[in-house]
């Protein structure tokens, strides 16, 4: 059962790195204008 | 086609349909501010815009114009940030090049875009963020508890318990503060709400479930603690999104009302302020169709007032220098100069203010269905837990005394059974229940135009049995139409003339007559009306005693305009106020529901009738004053009615706050929306027949939920107290009752659709 010191941290940093990239996303405006991202996919830049 | 609708909401598909009139709007100047970089920017809210099309065609041609540097639409919010080099050009060339595009613009108050932020809602997030992720990441080590049983090891059981523990204290103590605070401002003034309970049980569970571990005991709920924490945060962003939309929304049709006010300077020029910079004694000048932001006195010229809004009254008032004038009144016909004489958040007439406050005070001994269950729910289930704590410390001594063969099973396990019992009674589906009904029920009515201001809100709107509308700008349309039968060329002859001018009988008249051309070299006498030569012929158009002095006076009470060209015979044309569109059939859809309906109206008695007739109202009340509604809606809630007040004007406001539940057109005043339990946008009158339907299904499913949670309640914590809760029960029971209550409040979105037939 060694393997569980591996094993454990790697799932606490799994779930720390999670949260990490949601608190980025919510704080660089992701979820400012949902409906706009939705609808920007599908304008070319030229 | 037919005439075109009003409010016609302008923009997609691309901007093909017509823009509405913009000729009323404020100068946007007023709200232009210098960003970080140096800009000049500008925050507009834009209708209309539906569609990836529209965002390039909005930000690709703005962008377009010399000196924009930035332009960004949210297609959520319908924001707008334009920014451009300082001086490179003015505001009001932005919201031109919108009105070409065809969107309308209007400014947005910098002050009310910056407290936009929602810092709450974010806060929420992060908690609700925190105790998911928390509880995902205990699970991988619940499972092998749960599972192993049997087979792990005590060290290894006790080695995931640690790790759990050091995961789930931290973060459910840091999700559990909205609960916290809120239990602790509650015991501070000695009462109990729904936290209470919550904050215990967190507490509770944490303390146990430590001791445990350091007795390496067989239970630990460190899954539970942050499972239960995420639940609960859900239930509670949902209710917080609910009411943060509706002030969103609320505040955006109030921002497309006239917020900035021109002001003439010492020096004669005029510089466009935000309203909310009036100072008593300035001098503000009044366009043909502005509205006065303030209460103040006339100084120059000659008008008439429309104060529909302030008595309704639909027929124009006089307005000479020296003559008051009222917030909200609208100058119709001539440039007006007046002394501000109070500020805006003073202009509304004190006793009306008084009469909102007592309003107001009356509704808020309302019970919220939350609220009525968690007074029920709290002392039962803390004698439960206590008696529960009690049964298994001293029953078997009590069971020995009657001489029966028990063991003792110690203070450990007796604190244990009573904890479990607070666990899985903790209301996570009691928070849900509501909440999600809730927010499903205002999306569906928000959809169709219909903003519902708090959750409370739609639970008295669904108790309602009689409806008392208002009549001008809420049954009828607020504006006159024309009634008189009289030949095309006439009409055509005075349209012509009636072209060049803004009184709202003038325009009555030509929106009859259809396009055509105006008369050259008309004169516009103010309060009299209209006249122009031709060929050396007078034509007038205006009240009797100026057009056709002769002519004898026709007393059925409706405005009129007389039309005589010199030496020939006067015509008459007389105007009345139109229902609504869908008036009489909100009327009957009201009726078959059972509900009552009444009209009351500051209007002349005999146009009162003439529009309770027409719509079909057998109850009428004319020229009531605000004082007379508010005496009938006490009268009605005297007698165990609960009334529902819908009205637009200020004369309205302090009736919308006495009543049970109020609504409000979305070109009601800010002080009569502000009263409102819900805002209705649009032209029509029959979103308010779906409200109540909705408002009546949220309730019905939310009693469902409460009596679901009930049910898991006198199933769950029997078995909690007899000691079989062990921390997967746990687990289960509380997602698993959440979920249920979910589900249930989302089959509100797919159920009675047809409320149109």
């Amino acid at each position: 059962m060694d393997i569980m010191i591996f094993l454990i941290p790697a799932a606490v940093l799994m779930g720390a790195i999670g949260l990490a990239a949601f608190f980025w996303s919510l704080r660089s405006g992701q979820y400012e204008d949902l409906e706009g991202a939705a609808h920007r996919i599908l304008i070319d830049e030229d | 086609m037919g005439e075109p609708a009003l409010n016609q909401t302008s923009g997609c598909p691309s901007g093909l349909s017509p823009a509405t009139e913009t000729e009323n709007r404020a100068d946007p100047a007023a709200f232009v501010r210098t960003d970080k970089q140096g800009r000049e920017s500008i925050e507009l809210l834009v209708q209309g815009a539906k569609c990836a099309a529209c965002i390039r065609k909005i930000e690709g041609g703005l962008l377009a114009m010399p000196g924009v540097a930035d332009a960004r639409l949210n297609l959520s919010t319908g924001r707008l940030s334009v920014a451009w080099a300082p001086g490179a050009l003015q505001a009001r060339q932005v919201t031109e090049a919108l009105g070409k595009l065809g969107y309308n613009a209007s400014a947005f108050d910098p002050e009310a875009a910056k407290q936009q932020t929602d810092e709450e809602g974010r806060r929420l997030l992060r908690y609700l963020a925190v105790s998911g992720f928390a509880a995902m990441n205990i699970m991988t080590f619940s499972l092998p508890v749960w599972t192993g049983h049997g087979e792990m090891g005590e060290g290894t059981r006790t080695l995931l318990h640690w790790v759990s523990a050091i995961i789930a204290v931290p973060a459910g103590l840091y999700a559990a503060q909205p609960f916290f605070k809120s239990a602790w401002s509650a015991l501070r003034v000695r009462r109990a709400n729904m936290d209470v309970p919550i904050s215990l049980a967190v507490l509770l569970t944490i303390g146990i479930s430590i001791s445990e571990t350091l007795q390496q005991g067989e239970h630990a709920y460190f899954d539970g603690i942050v499972m239960l924490l995420f639940f609960l945060l859900i239930g509670r962003y949902l209710d917080h999104r609910l009411r943060e939309r509706a002030r969103t929304a609320a505040r955006d049709l109030l921002a497309l009302q006239s917020v900035s006010a021109s002001r003439v300077e010492a020096n004669g020029h005029v510089t466009s302020i935000p309203a909310r910079e009036i100072n008593v004694g300035d001098r503000l000048q009044l366009a043909a169709g502005d509205r006065a932001p303030v209460d103040g006195l006339i100084e120059e010229g000659v008008s008439e007032l429309d104060c529909s809004m302030l008595t309704g009254e639909t027929l124009p008032q006089p307005a000479r220098p020296g003559g008051a004038i009222h917030a909200g009144a609208i100058n119709l016909t001539q440039r007006v100069i007046m002394r501000a004489s109070a500020r805006v958040q003073d202009s509304t007439v004190a006793e009306l203010a008084r009469l909102i406050e007592t309003g107001e005070q009356s509704r808020a001994k309302f019970v919220r269905l939350a609220d009525k269950a968690a007074q029920l729910y709290v002392p039962v289930v803390h004698s439960l837990a206590a008696l529960t704590f009690l049964a298994w410390m001293f029953g078997p001594a009590l069971l020995r005394f009657v001489g029966l063969e028990v063991v003792d099973v110690g203070f450990r396990a007796a604190l244990l059974n009573a904890v479990a019992v607070l666990i899985i009674t903790c209301p996570c589906a009691l928070g849900l229940a509501v909440p999600a009904v809730q927010v499903v029920a205002t999306g569906r009515l928000f959809k169709r135009g219909v903003l519902v201001k708090s959750g409370d809100a739609l639970e008295r709107l669904a108790q309602v049995d009689v409806v008392v509308f208002d009549k001008t700008g809420t049954l009828t349309l607020g504006k006159p139409k024309l009634v008189s039968l009289v030949d095309v060329e006439t009409l055509q002859a005075a349209a012509a003339l009636a072209r060049t001018s803004r009184h709202p009988l003038s325009r009555a008249l030509v929106e009859a007559a259809g396009p055509g051309v105006a008369e050259k070299g008309v004169r516009e006498i103010p309060g009299e009306g209209l006249e122009a030569e031709i060929d050396g012929v007078i034509l007038r158009l205006g009240r009797r005693s100026f057009a056709a002095p002769n002519a004898s006076d026709v007393t059925d009470g409706s405005a009129e305009l007389w039309f005589a060209l010199e030496g020939e015979a006067p015509t008459r044309f007389a105007f009345t106020d139109a229902l609504r569109q869908d008036a009489t059939e909100t009327i009957a859809a009201l009726r078959k529901r059972g509900i009552a309906v009444e009209l009351i109206s500051g209007d002349r008695p005999v146009a009162v009738e003439s529009a309770a007739r027409a719509a079909g109202i057998d109850a009428w009340v004319g020229a009531a004053a605000p004082g007379d509604k508010v005496a009938r809606l006490n009268a009605l809630r005297a007698q165990g009615k609960k009334p529902l007040m819908v009205g637009d004007g200020l004369n309205d406001a302090a009736a919308l706050a006495a009543a049970h539940a109020s609504a409000s057109p979305g070109t009601a005043l800010e002080a009569s929306q502000a009263a409102s339990d819900i805002v209705i946008q649009g032209a029509g009158l029959l979103p308010l027949v779906e409200a109540i339907d909705v408002a009546k299904a949220a309730r019905k499913r939310a009693v469902e939920n409460l009596q679901f949670s009930a049910l898991y309640n006198l199933i769950a914590a029997p078995a909690a107290a007899a000691g079989f809760l062990t921390p997967l029960i746990a687990a289960l029971a509380m997602s698993g009752s959440s979920l249920v209550v979910t589900l249930n409040a989302l089959r509100l979105q797919l159920e009675g659709r047809s409320w149109t037939s």
